[in-house]
């Protein structure tokens, strides 16, 4: 069978010390590898908690959660920023880039605070996403001299940048009017093609979750439902490319 | 260029406003280090000058030549640096030849000379004043007091029946040079000198009393044919003048006498000098540390989001510690450079301002890359030390709590 990406078993997460709530309640699933997930719910349903728990931002209350099979509750905190690095990429709702420096410098920092030192070969990469994302003419500027829409495609070339086999996208194109957003949207699946990256991506937007191959449906902190999306023709990653959904 | 640096230079640039606030902060505080240091060092180095401008650094001369008459006395007794022999008590230091090579071979010696030193009259006409009578090598003697340089009239010149004196002396018998004065021994050997030049040395004392004569000259008025009463060494660090002179007087059996013996009061003054500028160093350097400390934890506040993005990327605590302790040290080193030349300037300015007759500052001031260094050094060091607290906030901050409210 199929290795998983990510595994979630029984995970949950409470908030507060002496008024304990109880945010995620026994979550169970898997991730593979190159899949194109959406998360929806209504709002407070737990999203935000859950991905950051995915992201190895944040630990369980209970449960364990195995990145290619390895519990991650057993590792420390550095070992854990390590792994998140190598192989967890993140696009926030705000696009959370670094206002003090360029698009291109923003895309190669995880690279750079990853290995210590910039190179020619880092930068090489990093103009070349930023081509990908069509921001050639924009690469140095600072990115607050770009439109939200600019700001967002930066922050997918940075989610991007090491070329993680995960991406958490929190609600990426919430702040952003339709056509851009689509651009957006676009450029995630975009990548999940070419490079086969997984991508988990929380969206208010029912339009855009149908164009995914999967929906996780989040209410209370409980899943209420996890159906193949879209076109429908999703079963498992090795037939991903033949879907035809996204489009 | 490091991760680190990159980005501790981006935020520096970036906050320019605050940089600035700080990096004077900075500078004025080194600058009131060094602007303090130079002006305390440089009014020691002129006062230490001018003691040793009239004193050799360590005196030899026999140890059973006490001043018994004044210790004797009954009463209150006052026994001063400079207590006076009587002409019919002064001896010779034994086999003073053999003394002078064992003491020349003592480490940290650089120069020495015999002379012979006691009280006699100088009488010109009727005018009549005690006076002390020097007689010296003068190649030997000039090397460890300097009087060549202090003439006033005539030259440095004693050879035969030559002699030079002092300008107060001077002008209480009216000499002028080419003039002669009979001087007299207390048991009324006498003889007569020309004056060929005449001193000023900046010291009261001598510039009324000193009649410098050859050593022979010395020697013959004095009664001491043959002999010297006293050996005048020069060392090479002023400050190791007792120690050397502990030495010598035990490798010599003689009293030995150092500067700073004889000059216990100006020392402490010196030193007590020296504690209150460190004082008020350690004061401004907290007052500084406080100023960094207190603008990078503002600055890690308002940075929280980056902080939590970067540790979202992955980025390990320690460089983003990394980041902040660079920021204090840069800002430490920066703010030095600046402040080293504003202290700097404040004390050439200082002393250019009041001026002797002679030309020479007031306010002498002592600046030397030493002093450049230290300043830097310690700014450079506060700043990594002010920058920990405020690193060691940025390194807690949870990205989970910047993600979701930044
Ligand atoms: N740090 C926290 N402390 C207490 N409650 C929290 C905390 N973070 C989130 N919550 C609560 O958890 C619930 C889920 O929040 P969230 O994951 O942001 O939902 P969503 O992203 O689906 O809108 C909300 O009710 C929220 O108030
Ligand atoms: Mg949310």
């Amino acid at each position: 069978m199929d290795d998983p990406l990510l595994r979630l078993e029984d995970v949950t997460k409470d908030y507060g010390e002496r008024i304990v709530t109880r945010v995620l309640h026994g979550i169970s699933f898997t991730l593979s590898p190159g899949e194109f997930t959406a998360l929806i719910g209504p709002s407070g349903s737990g999203k935000s908690t859950l991905l950051h728990l995915l992201g190895l931002l944040d630990r369980p209350t209970s449960g364990r959660i195995l990145l290619r099979g390895g519990d991650t509750g057993e590792l420390g905190q550095r070992a854990l920023g390590r792994l998140r690095g190598r192989t967890i990429g993140f696009v926030f709702q705000f696009h959370h880039l670094l206002p003090a420096f360029t698009a291109v410098e923003n895309v190669m920092m995880p690279i750079l605070a990853d290995r210590g030192r910039a190179d020619d070969e880092m930068r090489g990469h990093a103009v070349g996403l930023l081509e990908r994302v069509g921001l050639a003419d924009r690469m140095h500027n600072r990115v607050t001299d770009l439109s939200g829409g600019q700001q967002q495609r930066v922050a997918v070339a940075r989610a991007l940048s090491m070329t993680p086999a995960l991406v958490l996208a929190d609600e990426p194109t919430g702040n952003l009017d339709t056509e851009s957003g689509d651009q957006v949207f676009a450029l995630l699946r975009q990548f999940n093609r070419e490079q086969g990256t997984a991508f988990l991506i929380v969206t208010h937007d029912p339009r855009l979750a149908a164009r995914c191959d999967r929906i996780i449906e989040l209410v209370d902190g409980r899943i209420t439902s996890d159906r193949t999306g879209g076109d429908g023709q999703w079963n498992s990653a090795s037939d991903r490319r033949d879907g035809r959904c996204g489009d | 260029m490091p991760f680190e640096w990159i980005v501790a230079i981006r935020y520096l640039r970036e906050g320019r406003v605050q940089s600035l606030l700080i990096l004077s902060g900075v500078a004025v505080g080194v600058g009131v280090i060094v602007f303090l240091s130079a002006l305390i060092s440089g009014l020691q180095v002129s006062l230490i000058d001018r003691t040793l401008g009239t004193q050799a650094h360590i005196v030899l001369r026999r140890a059973d030549e006490m001043p018994r008459p004044l210790l004797e006395r009954d009463g209150p007794v006052a026994v001063t640096a400079h207590v006076e022999r009587p002409a019919q008590r002064l001896r010779s230091i034994l086999q003073w030849q053999q003394v002078l090579d064992s003491v020349e071979r003592m480490p940290g010696v650089v120069a020495l000379t015999p002379t012979v030193t006691g009280s006699a009259f100088a009488r010109k006409g009727t005018a009549n004043r005690a006076v002390l009578i020097r007689g010296v090598d003068p190649a030997g003697f000039l090397r460890i007091i300097d009087v060549g340089s202090k003439i006033t009239a005539g030259r440095f010149d004693i050879t035969g029946t030559d002699a030079v004196v002092g300008s107060e002396l001077a002008a209480a018998l009216g000499l002028t040079v080419g003039d002669k004065i009979r001087l007299s021994a207390p048991d009324d050997r006498s003889e007569v000198f020309t004056i060929r030049g005449i001193f000023d040395i900046g010291n009261k004392d001598a510039n009324e009393r000193w009649v410098f004569v050859s050593l022979r000259s010395g020697q013959t008025l004095l009664d001491l044919i043959g002999g010297v009463s006293t050996i005048e060494v020069k060392v090479a660090d002023i400050f190791s003048a007792e120690s050397i002179a502990q030495g010598l007087s035990a490798r010599t059996g003689l009293e030995a006498d150092s500067w700073m013996k004889t000059n216990t009061q100006l020392l402490v003054g010196l030193r007590s000098q020296n504690s209150s500028s460190y004082m008020i160093q350690l004061f401004v350097i907290i007052a500084v540390a406080l100023g960094i400390a207190s603008v990078l934890v503002v600055s890690v506040v308002q940075k929280s989001r980056e902080i939590g993005i970067l540790k979202a990327m992955g980025t390990p605590t320690r460089r983003i510690i990394r980041v902040f302790l660079i920021e204090g040290a840069l800002v430490g080193l920066v703010g030095s450079v600046l402040g080293v030349a504003l202290g700097a300037g404040l004390s050439l300015f200082f002393a250019s301002l009041a001026k002797n007759p002679d030309g020479s500052p007031t306010f002498p001031v002592d600046l030397n890359l030493a002093l450049f260094l230290r300043a830097s050094i310690i700014a450079t060091i506060t700043g990594i030390v002010a920058a920990a607290a405020p690193a060691h906030r940025a390194a807690r901050l949870d990205p989970v709590e910047v993600i979701r409210y930044g």
